[in-house]
């Protein structure tokens, strides 16, 4: 796990390249082009606001008004979060090219994909903030927010790397990934507040770090005030045996990458 | 590792791993429920692609590895470079490497050659500083001036590959690995690659090379390693092995055996063609090489224009002239000079020699000059391939340069086949033509 932390350091003028290409490259082509990056969240956040807001209009408590805001605080998390899982997943395979005839540290792959969706989430969040300022919701709690987006980076770059090699090797993970990413969606408090769900299931969510990480964001931004930190800490715990997890696995399969991409 | 060592490589051996792939997810769904990921990726096969290879090469000498395709080539090129690992047996490499294995692997469709060459050069170790200050002579190197700043997918295949070896060989490597790489792009480009490599070698860098192009490593290499099978067959001098591997391809394993045992004194058929043979080679069985006994050796062949300077793009109906600088040690009684053109895909197109055409061999000793002159090139546009050879009346060869040498014919006139004869066309009665607007053949004699 350090010698993965240090290759990563080692890289890091690389990583950083590889980033701003992927920015760069993400939308070129496209008439609207970096524009996208802020529209994107927005759009998604049109879909269920509309769902959510109009269609399948529920009782909710008065806690997550306007429905939108709070919706948006969750959303733009977990978007970076499942947008890199997803494009790790694919990331070995469609950088085959270097692993196989460049000497070329794989581990670089699915951590540029993370990043570059952070890269993402941090423009969205302009946005999200000037609606909270707009609404009056943003308060000081909001300056803590470096805390769950660090350890939401650790987490996801554990899975991250455990999900890109395993599917060099298992291809089926890149079919069944979306609908795993989706379920975890409905199962982590994005759409719905998690003190409006039943104390039975309250137990299940909890076993879910994104659940905490989720709710720190929607604290922190929405509710200005933030509790959970048992469940934040827990959350920490999970993120670094996973990115250990991750970095043992890749290591393991490292020398099988090349032959098998 | 010896102080002057580049590379040292012991008993090295490299088994590829197979898994049965319809298996594949009973294997994950077994390997999640039983906990046991790690130990069910196991292979189901192996395939040993090296089998205990030794060697080591010198710093600052050029190191070549031939075979046929399978041999374990391009696994021991990956070895070296440090993409897979040996399965055992121990390999030290020192100095940093560049690895001309895939020219541009790494290269985004979507942005421009500039960043391309940045992020690239940073892939290969440089830092972004060292990317900045080299910049200008890449791009110079690629010739790509014009087009660097248009995204890469735009590129034709040719410029992705001169701009993918400019980065490569601006990297400054200790150790330089090749694979196979030089057919990019035009003549121009691939000489222009070669002199690089040659001035890598001035530089005192380490280079090793694969190659198919046997003129090319027996040229180039100081130390050749020729590969079966994935095991060693022989390794040392350029011209031994290179001449082995030859014999061995054309007569295969007997003719290989014959000759360990010294029963093959005249090399088989093909590698010994007769004299009239010169222009004659089945199309398919036409391979580049060089072979013979160097009683009398061919020094130095060059094309050349009618100005008497090197050229190898020509139009047709130029003159162009054949100079062989070649040497006799001893005193030569029984010597024949031969020439024969060939397409790029082996069909002979001419082939003569001083015996056919009925000059009489008296002696040849020390240096000398031999000028074959073309009056006018008679060719349709393409690329021919050139053998020389200084052989006996009876075909064996002292010294015979197979396809060693190539020009081109370039012409505006896009007609078809081989050869193309003078002529003219003319029309009478009720058959109207308008004639072709005058259309000159490129002027050449101001390329290089």
């Amino acid at each position: 796990m350090l010698t993965q932390l240090r290759t990563l350091l080692r890289y890091r003028m690389l990583i950083h390249s590889l980033v701003a290409r992927d920015l760069k490259a993400r939308y070129r082509g496209s008439v609207l082009g970096f524009l996208w990056s802020f529209i994107n969240p927005l759009l998604m956040l049109l879909i269920y606001g509309l769902v959510f807001g109009y269609v399948l209009v529920v009782p909710r408590s008065p806690t997550v008004e306007p429905y939108f805001l709070f919706l948006f605080c969750g959303i733009l998390p977990w978007t970076w979060f499942q947008a890199s899982i997803a494009e790790s997943a694919g990331s070995l395979i469609a950088g085959g090219n270097l692993i196989k005839k460049v000497l070329f540290p794989a581990e670089v792959l699915p951590v540029v994909n993370v990043l570059a969706n952070l890269a993402q989430f941090g423009l969205g969040l302009p946005i999200l903030l000037a609606f909270l300022v707009y609404e009056r919701k943003l308060g000081w709690s909001a300056l803590m927010l470096p805390l769950p987006v660090l350890v939401q980076l650790v987490f996801t770059i554990g899975l991250a790397l455990l999900v890109a090699a395993l599917t060099v090797h298992f291809r089926d993970i890149q079919s069944i990934l979306a609908h795993l990413l989706h379920l975890w969606f409905f199962a982590t408090p994005v759409i719905y507040a998690y003190v409006e769900v039943k104390p039975s299931l309250r137990a299940i969510l909890k076993l879910n770090p994104m659940t905490h990480l989720v709710i720190a964001y929607q604290q922190m931004l929405f509710d200005d005030r933030f509790t959970d930190w048992r469940g934040l800490m827990g959350a920490a715990a999970a993120a670094v045996v996973l990115f250990g997890l991750g970095a043992a696995l890749f290591d393991r399969l490292r020398d099988t990458l090349a032959e098998e991409v | 590792m010896s102080a002057d060592s580049s590379v040292v490589a012991r008993e090295l051996r490299k088994v590829y791993r197979r898994f049965v792939h319809k298996n594949q997810f009973k294997t994950l769904k077994s390997a999640i429920v039983s906990g046991s990921l790690l130990t069910d990726l196991t292979p189901d096969e192996t395939f040993t692609a090296l089998d205990g290879v030794s060697f080591e090469v010198k710093k600052g000498t050029t190191f070549g590895v031939i075979g046929e395709n399978g041999s374990g080539k391009s696994t021991l090129l990956k070895l070296l470079a440090g993409i897979t690992k040996p399965t055992s047996g121990s390999l030290e490499v020192r100095g940093r490497i560049s690895a001309l294995i895939e020219l541009g692997a790494g290269f985004h469709p979507e942005i421009s050659g500039r960043e391309n060459v940045a992020i690239n050069g940073i892939m290969l170790g440089l830092t972004r500083q060292e990317v900045a200050e080299r910049f200008d002579a890449i791009v110079d190197f690629a010739e790509l001036k014009p087009f660097i700043d248009a995204p890469v997918k735009t590129y034709s295949s040719g410029m992705y590959m001169r701009l993918g070896f400019a980065v490569a060989i601006h990297v400054d490597p200790e150790v330089l690995l090749i694979d196979e790489v030089l057919a990019v792009g035009d003549e121009a480009f691939t000489r222009k690659c070669l002199d690089k490599i040659g001035e890598f070698r001035r530089h005192g860098k380490t280079i090793v090379i694969v190659s198919h192009s046997l003129g090319l490593v027996e040229r180039m290499c100081d130390d050749v390693l020729w590969l079966r099978r994935g095991k060693t067959v022989e390794r040392g001098d350029p011209k031994r092995v290179v001449d082995a591997y030859l014999i061995y391809v054309a007569g295969g394993e007997d003719a290989l055996l014959a000759r360990e045992h010294g029963q093959g004194a005249s090399a088989p058929e093909p590698a010994a063609p007769a004299p009239e043979a010169e222009g004659q080679a089945e199309p398919g069985a036409y391979q580049e090489g060089r072979w013979g006994g160097r009683e009398v050796e061919l020094l130095e062949v060059s094309l050349r224009d009618a100005a008497d300077r090197e050229r190898h793009v020509y139009v047709p109906g130029e003159a162009m002239t054949i100079v062989m600088k070649v040497r006799a040690q001893k005193t030569v009684e029984d010597f024949v000079f031969g020439v024969g053109f060939f397409t790029a895909d082996g069909v002979s197109v001419y082939g003569t020699n001083t015996h056919i055409e009925d000059f009489t061999a008296k002696s040849l000793l020390g240096e000398a000059e031999v000028r074959f002159r073309i009056e006018q090139l008679s060719l349709v546009e393409g690329s021919y391939l050139v053998d020389v050879a200084a052989h006996r009346k009876d075909g064996t060869p002292y010294d015979y340069h197979r396809g060693l040498y190539s020009f081109r014919v370039k012409s505006r006139v896009k007609d078809v086949g081989v050869h193309r004869p003078a002529h003219t066309w003319s029309f009478s009665g009720g058959a109207l033509l308008r004639p072709p607007v005058p259309r000159p053949e490129l002027d050449l004699t101001e390329e290089s």
